[in-house]
């Protein structure tokens, strides 16, 4: 088992016919993900790496079982590609796009949050993984194998790298869950659901510099979490004002700093590593002694 | 993008939010030529992306075009919390009878718009905030729905501002709203925002940020940019397409992903610490592809910084396979040419080995293979300590 995505997962790619939109489905196909259908309301009919592409997301539900949009269109059509997957009620819309301007996201979670029915996880994700299981966006299967440790990250090549050297231990599930001012699943959504699952026994969360989101996830853990939580903030030595390449990295004045997320976090019983390195080795002590 | 006051009130009047009647100098003549043209008193206000002007003297009431000429001279030129003034603001002086505060905000915590509203204005809004919360109301706005008449009215009520100023400032904060929302803002704050003797309301200040995600839908906000503030290797960085930030110390580094690349600069921070206190030079993500041309941009641009000492190449395969970034640092270092200055490449992830293979096989005395982010940072620290 494992959070959100898993074996009977069935995907379909929002700009399937697009350059990364295929480039990834071929990817995802070969990690052995159940990639069911596209959608390109020009293109209908036609296939793309053997997947059918349908014209919007409730036929690709209807017809062919989807049931998480893996969403690749550009920034400029990604408010109107969510809204289509919220439309159609599908569980799981994963938002890959870089770019998106924040006033688009802001209202397509708020509509998503009035009907209720789909988890958004981004914008600018990787995506996530259930190694083993199931590939739903751009994280790369053959790191590492399924196992026990759960990952939660603002960032994604700091989760690859994790993933990487934790790779004797194996994950349940790793979430990108996007290094924007506006997400639409956030640390504390990945906490909860980790501490829910019987096959997670313990969790990397891993966060950056910009707003207060470590911060309330650290107040969460106290309060809700009892499984062992490590974390890794980046970004210590990040100059005030000046944007980290996320749009949300950025500290302005004294909020969003580092060290404010690591003695948040410490102080609710988190071990916070210096580096990813020792982050990973702290993990790997606490797999070791379970 | 931090806009200056005169851009933003730029962007109010054009959303028919009332602002003082005014224009730019970077002259003390031209400043004269405003004020003879406005006629009676004017204000003559620094243009710093910065706070606290006023304390600092960058805001001077002129009692005409000469005084206008006195005070330009005084204010241009000076420096505001590290920002030179390059040009004033010349406004009509207002007749003012009480200052408030009004602004929009993206509020991230709560993924959603807020409003905030107070009749203290005129001084810093976290000083309000801190010492008397209650005079700040707070009110959180539906994206979907915005900002209408009744909406408006409702914050200017919770603001307590007094009856004489309502019907204005409803007005001002619905229009003020399609400023926000029409230029995609994360911010637009006017402090003070102020009640006029005659009983208007007028934006006296304004403060817009505006979000660099929704610029392919406002091609008008090129004209915003601050050149003369730009970095040049900031700004050829941009033309190639990559994302870099000039910092100030000598060790240049280069890796993928923005995660990363701020782990680095940490890494690289604490390594330097054994070395007289080397610090990272930049912050450069190439992104997930890393080709050699994105390479060799990025490494020409980080070695047309004097100041870089030394390179950390810090790359981890994830989507790029490690031999096709060695292949790119390997063709890097030829397009680019007569490099001298140290490269400690740290590859991992996905075909690591390969990589390291390719650059062992290349036999290029600049590079300097590290296993390890931990260990190249060290050697990356150490030898920009040599070289200096």
């Amino acid at each position: 088992m494992a959070i959100w995505l898993d074996e009977n997962s069935r995907i379909v790619v929002q700009g399937i016919t697009g350059s990364e939109g295929t480039k990834h489905t071929k990817r995802m196909l070969a990690a052995g993900t159940n990639v069911v259908a596209g959608v390109n309301p020009r293109k209908v009919g036609q296939q793309v790496e053997g997947v059918p592409v349908f014209g919007s997301v409730a036929d690709a539900i209807e017809q062919a079982g989807a049931n998480v949009s893996v969403i690749f269109v550009p920034p400029k059509f990604t408010k109107d590609a969510a809204i289509e997957a919220i439309d159609a009620a599908i569980p799981l819309a994963v938002v890959i796009t870089e770019g998106v301007p924040v006033h688009d996201t802001t209202e397509f979670w708020a509509y998503g949050q009035s009907k209720g029915t789909t988890r958004i996880i981004g914008p600018n994700c990787p995506g996530i993984a259930s190694p083993g299981l199931s590939n739903a966006g751009i994280i790369p299967a053959d790191i590492t194998p399924g196992g026990r440790i759960g990952l939660v990250s603002k960032s994604g090549t700091l989760t690859y790298q994790m993933m990487y050297e934790l790779r004797e231990f194996g994950f349940s599930t790793c979430v990108g869950i996007g290094g924007d001012p506006v997400i639409g699943t956030t640390h504390i959504d990945a906490l909860d659901a980790f501490q829910a699952d019987p096959n997670t026994d313990a969790i990397v969360m891993i966060g950056e510099i910009g707003g207060d989101a470590e911060e309330r996830a650290a107040a969460h853990i106290e309060a809700h979490v009892t499984k062992p939580v490590v974390g890794y903030v980046a970004g210590f030595t990040a100059p005030e004002g000046k944007t980290m390449g996320h749009a949300g990295a950025i500290v302005s004045g004294s909020s969003g700093t580092a060290q404010a997320k690591k003695e948040a976090l410490e102080k609710a019983g988190v071990r916070v590593g210096k580096t990813p390195s020792e982050t990973a080795r702290l993990m790997a002590d606490i797999m070791r002694s379970l | 993008m931090d806009l200056f006051e005169y851009q933003a009130k730029k962007l109010f009047a054009e959303h028919g939010v009332p602002v003082p009647t005014g224009k730019t100098a970077t002259t003390p003549e031209e400043a004269r030529a405003i004020a003879t043209e406005l006629g009676g008193k004017v204000v003559v206000k620094a243009q710093v992306k910065a706070g606290g002007r006023g304390k600092a003297g960058g805001v001077k009431v002129a009692d005409g075009p000469d005084d206008a000429f006195a005070k330009a001279t005084a204010i241009l030129g000076m420096d505001i919390k590290g920002h030179t003034v390059h040009s004033v603001l010349v406004e009509e002086a207002s007749n003012i009878a009480e200052e408030y505060y009004a602004s929009f905000l993206l509020d991230r915590a709560n993924r959603t718009f807020l409003a905030m509203a107070s009749r203290e204005g005129g001084m810093e809004i976290e000083e309000v905030a801190a010492t008397n919360p209650d005079a700040l109301a707070r009110i959180a706005i539906d994206p979907l729905t915005g900002v209408d008449a009744a909406k408006a009215r409702e914050i200017a009520v919770a603001a307590k501002l007094p009856e004489a100023a309502l019907d204005g400032a409803a007005e001002l904060l619905a229009k003020l709203w399609t400023v926000f929302v029409e230029s995609d803002a994360t911010l637009v704050e006017v402090n003070p925002l102020i009640l006029t003797a005659d009983g208007r309301v007028v934006a006296l200040d304004g403060k817009v940020s505006l979000d660099e995600n929704a610029d392919f839908r406002h091609p008008e906000n090129a004209a915003f940019v601050d050149v003369s503030a730009v970095d040049p290797l900031e700004q050829k960085a941009k033309e190639k397409g990559l994302n870099y930030v000039k910092l100030e110390g000598e060790v240049g580094i280069i890796g993928n992903g923005a995660g990363l690349v701020m782990s680095t600069l940490d890494v690289v921070t604490y390594a330097g610490e054994e070395f007289g206190g080397k610090r990272p030079a930049n912050f450069l993500d190439i992104g997930g592809g890393a080709s050699a041309e994105v390479m060799a941009n990025g490494l020409s641009i980080i070695l047309g910084d004097p100041s870089v000492k030394s390179v950390f190449v810090n790359i981890f395969g994830g989507i790029t396979s490690c031999d096709a970034v060695a292949n790119g640092i390997v063709q890097a270092l030829k397009i680019v040419g007569d490099v001298t200055t140290p490269l400690v490449v740290r590859l991992d992830g996905n075909n690591a080995e390969e990589g390291r293979r390719i650059l062992a096989e290349a036999n290029l005395p600049v590079v300097k293979p590290v296993d390890t982010m931990d260990g190249a940072a060290k050697l990356a620290a150490e030898l920009a300590a040599a070289a200096a």
